[in-house]
């Protein structure tokens, strides 16, 4: 099945839910709304003629400017088909949370702790929702936000040093 | 005062005795074991927080993050040319398959095609790579289990191929020789030569390797039936590379999507079938005769050419013509100052190291640095079936479960 086929194969099977479809150097980036996510996943993993069955990444993408402000990008490969099919949703910042996908691919659980440990997006029935990269008790926000300085919080700044002469 | 000796009294609970419910029942509890961060067989700073009954593993929850680095944040601050020196920190044992993986992204994002020559180049210095890889990972594994000859036998020849990668880019580990668009420098005659002597003086190597290990009833009896786990686990799990194929799922980016040198060269790819923990050493001794076989091919169909693409926009001049071509010197400044201008778009590329697929996800809105850059690592996807695949063995199973992985810290905190 070529790109464009599965493309408009989804276009058909899901008419309402699906947002656009981009083909770019050879990948195929699906976007969906965020309620049926799962529902698309789901069709992705379980249908014989997708049989989307390995989960490759769970990524993440920040724009600060768009009223849907983050991206969760999903991206699954077939092995059987040799093929891979990029999926992806946006979440508001005031109410970001998506469906797990835990319960279709069992690797997407450390997968989505990571998204939510480095960008705040939680992940609805998702069995074990902690911090996994940083620290248990951290609550200075969520690193790859685009809002997290990139080069410090300015403190280093505010050392004072002491005058070469006066030493 | 007197002590009631709880050691010496002698407890018979028979449930087909009611009268043994009188005698006082033996109490008991899971016990809580927390492996690491700071121990030698973790391979790194990893910590497992072990349940326990008795000595098998109830559950296990690993804990990352202690070499968290925020490789991924700091990519967005530096240009597309400067992240290749992170790459190296990743998994710093391979340091020259990262920097593959994260040029190939590069080059897919900015649509670059890369000469001939200089694929044949990357594809004996990435299989070389393997080698190193491979002969870490079972040096380290054997030492595990306590098989301590097999270590020093493989950090020797390792040590050969070491050397000859600080003669090729001067630095044994922290490379950084692939470029966007080509490689660094082309291999010396002198090079050429010592690695043409090492492919002879392996092969034989290799099976003294396998000699040591496979009559070494206690390092067998540890290795076989443990850590199983089933295909389509595997597959669900996302695990990739010998960890995936030991369960005998083919699944090779070499093959699956042919790239470099890799579909001009004849080479297979081993499958396991029970997948534990000896199939998963099986393939990796399999690839390392496959990557000689690999090396070999590559040197007879080499020809002469470029090594480096001419995209004077997006890759670097040589370095002779930096010293004494003004141009060349204001290209390379501006390339390195401001970067290339990459078009807006998302990429994701996958490349099979040796630990499995290694792939760089990146979206770029234009302009020199990469608005979002994500690792696919190997070492932590792995570490995710890590609590699947421990539950029933003993502790020390644990222990060749990580090295059965190949995990390394820097790759899996990032």
């Amino acid at each position: 099945m070529s790109l464009q086929q599965l493309a408009s194969q989804l276009q058909d099977t899901f008419p309402v839910g699906l947002v656009k479809a981009v083909e770019w150097r050879g990948d195929l980036a699906v976007t969906v709304t965020r309620d049926r996510l799962h529902e698309v996943a789901q069709y992705l993993h379980d249908d014989p003629a997708m049989d989307f069955d390995y989960i490759v990444h769970v990524s993440s993408v920040d724009w600060p400017d768009d009223e849907e402000r983050f991206e969760v990008v999903y991206e699954f490969y077939s092995i059987k088909k040799r093929q891979r099919i990029r999926l992806k949703t946006r979440v508001p910042e005031s109410d970001c949370i998506v469906d797990s996908l835990t319960d279709l691919w069992k690797g997407a659980d450390f997968m989505e702790r990571e998204v939510y440990d480095m960008m705040g997006i939680r992940f609805r029935h998702h069995p074990d929702l902690r911090r996994i990269l940083m620290p248990d008790d951290y609550t200075e926000g969520y690193p790859l936000r685009k809002d997290f300085p990139l080069r410090g919080k300015g403190w280093r700044d505010t050392f004072e040093f002491l005058d070469e002469t006066a030493r | 005062m007197a002590f009631e000796d709880q050691r010496t009294t002698v407890y018979k609970v028979d449930p087909a005795h009611p009268e043994s419910e009188t005698l006082p029942t033996l109490r008991t509890e899971e016990l809580l074991l927390n492996m690491g961060p700071q121990h030698p067989a973790t391979h790194g700073v990893l910590k497992v927080i072990l349940e326990l009954e008795g000595e098998r593993l109830v559950k296990s929850t690993p804990v990352l993050g202690f070499l968290h680095r925020g490789v991924e944040k700091l990519a967005e601050d530096g240009t597309y040319h400067q992240f290749i020196p992170h790459t190296d920190r990743l998994d710093y044992v391979c340091a020259m398959y990262n920097n593959f993986a994260y040029c190939r992204a590069v080059e897919k994002l900015m649509n670059i095609t890369v000469p001939d020559r200089a694929e044949y180049l990357r594809t004996i210095v990435a299989e070389v790579q393997r080698i190193i890889g491979h002969q870490f990972w079972l040096g380290t594994q054997a030492l595990d289990i306590g098989a301590m000859t097999v270590f020093f036998y493989c950090f020797r020849d390792r040590e050969i191929l070491l050397d000859w990668f600080d003669e090729l880019c001067g630095a044994r580990l922290t490379t950084s020789w692939y470029r966007i668009g080509g490689v660094e420098r082309d291999l010396t005659s002198s090079l050429l030569d010592k690695l043409k002597q090492f492919l002879d003086y392996f092969p034989p190597k290799i099976d003294e390797y396998v000699i040591f290990l496979e009559t070494n009833r206690i390092w067998v009896a540890r290795t076989k039936g443990v850590a199983v786990i089933s295909a389509e686990d595997a597959v669900s799990f996302g695990l990739s590379g010998p960890t995936l194929r030991a369960s005998g799922v083919d699944y090779d980016l070499r093959k699956a999507e042919p790239y470099s040198a890799y579909p001009k060269c004849e080479f297979s790819v081993p499958l396991g079938k029970n997948g534990d923990t000896y199939d998963r050493y099986w393939i990796r001794v399999q690839e390392l005769y496959e990557s000689v076989k690999i090396i070999r091919q590559c040197l007879e169909q080499m020809q002469d050419g470029p090594i480096m693409a001419d995209v004077p926009s997006v890759t670097l001049p040589p370095k002779q013509r930096v010293f004494t071509n003004l141009e060349s010197m204001i290209q390379q400044f501006k390339l390195f100052s401001q970067g290339f201008d990459a078009p807006p778009g998302e990429i994701y590329c996958g490349t099979e190291a040796h630990k499995g697929e290694l792939g760089f996800y990146i979206v770029s809105t234009g302009g020199g640095k990469p608005y979002r850059l994500k690792i696919r690592a190997p070492s932590f996807i792995h570490m995710g079936a890590f609590d699947h695949m421990s539950r029933g063995y003993m502790i020390a199973d644990a222990i060749t479960l990580f090295g059965s992985y190949d995990i390394v810290m820097g790759e899996c905190d990032r």
